[in-house]
């Protein structure tokens, strides 16, 4: 019996749950020499303005404990751009297209979606409405919970595109907002977004990176994200696309037994581009291992019961 | 070619001193690959830190007494917590190692000349771009600056390969005391009209700088070799970007680790 993998985001159905995060994976081309784009499930572009961005000057990363620090501040090359030369190429490879969507306005965002609606070859619009790193739009609607319904609603509106609001951590009750999002009519909720961050030279008293401010991303916040997505998945009826230090098929596991129905991959594609087919195969051997036929019966078969206090 | 992921043994790990030290590694795949100038991305394998992979250029493609490809070695410089690892790494370790990758050297031939300008740790592309125009008899010579005469480092290996040697230190102790950029400068002065000069560069970025600017006002040709901080090595995460020129005033960041490390210097804008 040949292991199911599938995972479906309302219309969408995915081959398998493995996506590649927003700004970790380029325009998804970058990657086209060391992983063939049809076997993910799905890749994820970076995020897209109406017009060209430049972004944050260098340095723009620093590492740190189990993670690593990003204020790239979305350099990107804007939809029009991205429509043009980088969809009709994702299309030729098989690629399951989400394309991030940024806004300084809520009529931005609309007016991006729309591009996006005419263009052919997008699996689904991821908003973009959590990044950390840039003072205008985006997170003014993220932190918000009326905000957050507004500009969900709005896109609704314009396309009929699967909508996935991707959440930011950096508020108290993340479920809350990811209620506000299923409210406004969103086909699923991604998260976690990086948590704000900084670190500080202390040899010259000065930021690690130019703007100070960052997002924290990898392993160091694994265990905070599966709590968030547990606390969505309990709240919402709409698919949760879970994120935030996955490296392995475990990690993987873990976010969707805590909820998620799909999940992707960031920071460990930095580390290791090659993450994709082994996740995928490790999968497969815990399916066999635990009689598993069908992946996306794991989502949310988390069992609460306390674990036994003595070591097995 | 497209780079590959090698979790290689370390074959050597020479400790030129308490800085440095030659990395050997067991990765004839990606050394069969490899292009003068070109890197690789490296960690020590399994562990979560370092999280992220350094980029290196590879300094040597190590053979065996028969030429066979066995390897590469990377010249690691003790900087941080990443680099101290590396020097401590023994003989039997393994490290993760994804290459090549970046855009390599471009090589000249006679009657141009070839002039390779290295600060420090900066010596590292060049063994292999050496070797590269020794083969095609390509008449070149070594500016070498250093801190001291302890870290001029290889200098047997570039003189077995017939390179003309130039070093300079800042302590005086060995060559001529001062910058690198001393000697390269008299040497563009004295060229002959007509008479042509491909300066490579690798080193601190304000030795770049100076070099690409030398170069360009004795009207010569440059290629610098930039190292940024860099999460990815493939174009994914937008860290190490330079500021280019594209034919217009108005700098456009590029990422180093597909545009380049390799920038002609003429292109590169300085800040």
């Amino acid at each position: 019996m040949t292991p199911d993998l599938s995972v479906s985001i309302g219309s969408l159905k995915l081959p398998n749950p493995l996506i590649a995060a927003s700004g970790c994976f380029g325009y998804g081309l970058e990657y086209e020499h060391v992983v063939d784009l049809s076997l993910l499930g799905g890749i994820v572009s970076k995020g897209l303005f109406m017009k060209e961005r430049q972004g944050h000057p260098p340095p723009r990363i620093v590492e740190t404990p189990a993670g690593m620090i990003n204020a790239i501040g979305l350099q990107g090359i804007g939809v029009h751009r991205f429509v043009k030369e980088k969809l009709p190429l994702l299309r030729e490879r098989g690629a399951r297209t989400f394309v991030n969507v940024c806004g300084t306005t809520l009529d931005e965002y609309v007016e991006v979606c729309k591009v996006l609606s005419d263009a052919e070859g997008v699996a689904a619009i991821e908003l973009n409405i959590s990044c950390p790193n840039i003072k205008e739009g985006g997170i003014q609607f993220g932190c918000s919970l009326h905000g957050t319904f507004d500009v969900v609603s709005a896109v609704r509106k314009a396309t009929s595109l699967p909508v996935i609001p991707k959440l930011t951590p950096n508020v108290t009750d993340v479920a809350s907002f990811a209620k506000a999002a299923e409210d406004a009519g969103a086909d699923a909720v991604s998260l976690v977004n990086t948590f704000l961050a900084m670190a500080i030279d202390v040899e010259t008293r000065r930021p690690k990176i130019s703007n100070v401010l960052g997002g924290l991303s990898g392993p160091a916040i694994r265990p905070i994200a599966v709590r968030m997505v547990w606390e969505c998945y309990q709240l919402v009826k709409i698919p949760v696309i879970g994120m935030g230090g996955i490296t392995d098929a475990r990690d993987v596991l873990e976010f969707m037994l805590a909820g998620s129905t799909a999940v992707q991959i960031g920071t460990q594609n930095f580390v290791d581009p090659f993450v994709w087919t082994k996740v995928l195969d490790s999968l497969k051997d815990y399916m066999t291992r635990h009689n598993v036929a069908r992946l996306s019966d794991l989502i949310g078969a988390f069992d609460p019961t306390p674990p036994k206090a003595t070591h097995p | 070619m497209p780079p590959i992921d090698i979790a290689a043994r370390v074959i050597a790990n020479a400790r030129l001193s308490s800085d440095y030290s030659v990395l050997s590694l067991a990765a004839p795949d990606v050394g069969a690959r490899t292009l003068p100038g070109q890197f690789v991305m490296v960690k020590p394998e399994g562990v979560t830190d370092p999280l992220l992979r350094r980029p290196f250029s590879v300094f040597e493609v190590l053979r065996d007494p028969q030429g066979v490809i066995i390897g590469i070695s990377i010249l690691n410089k003790k900087a941080g917590r990443s680099t101290r690892r590396l020097y401590d790494l023994e003989v039997g370790d393994v490290v993760s190692c994804l290459g090549p990758l970046g855009q390599p050297f471009k090589t000249v031939a006679s009657p141009t000349r070839a002039w390779m300008v290295a600060g420090g740790v900066g010596l590292a592309p060049f063994a292999t771009l050496a070797e590269s125009l020794a083969a095609s008899k390509t008449e070149t010579t070594l500016f070498y600056g250093a801190r001291t005469g302890e870290e001029l480092f290889y200098l047997d290996f570039f003189e077995r390969l017939g390179v003309t040697l130039v070093l300079t230190t800042e302590n005086g102790a060995r060559g001529t005391k001062g910058r690198v950029t001393l000697p390269l400068e008299a040497e563009l002065k004295a060229l002959a009209a007509g008479d042509r000069a491909m300066v490579y560069a690798c080193g601190p970025e304000p030795m770049l700088e100076a070099v690409a600017k030398l170069a360009a006002h004795y009207h010569q040709p440059s290629q610098v070799s930039v190292e940024r901080v860099m999460g990815c090595g493939l174009g994914g995460c937008y860290s190490c970007v330079v500021p280019v020129k594209h034919g217009g005033e108005n700098a456009n960041l590029v990422r180093s680790c597909i545009s380049g490390p390799v920038f002609d210097g003429a292109e590169l804008v300085w800040e």
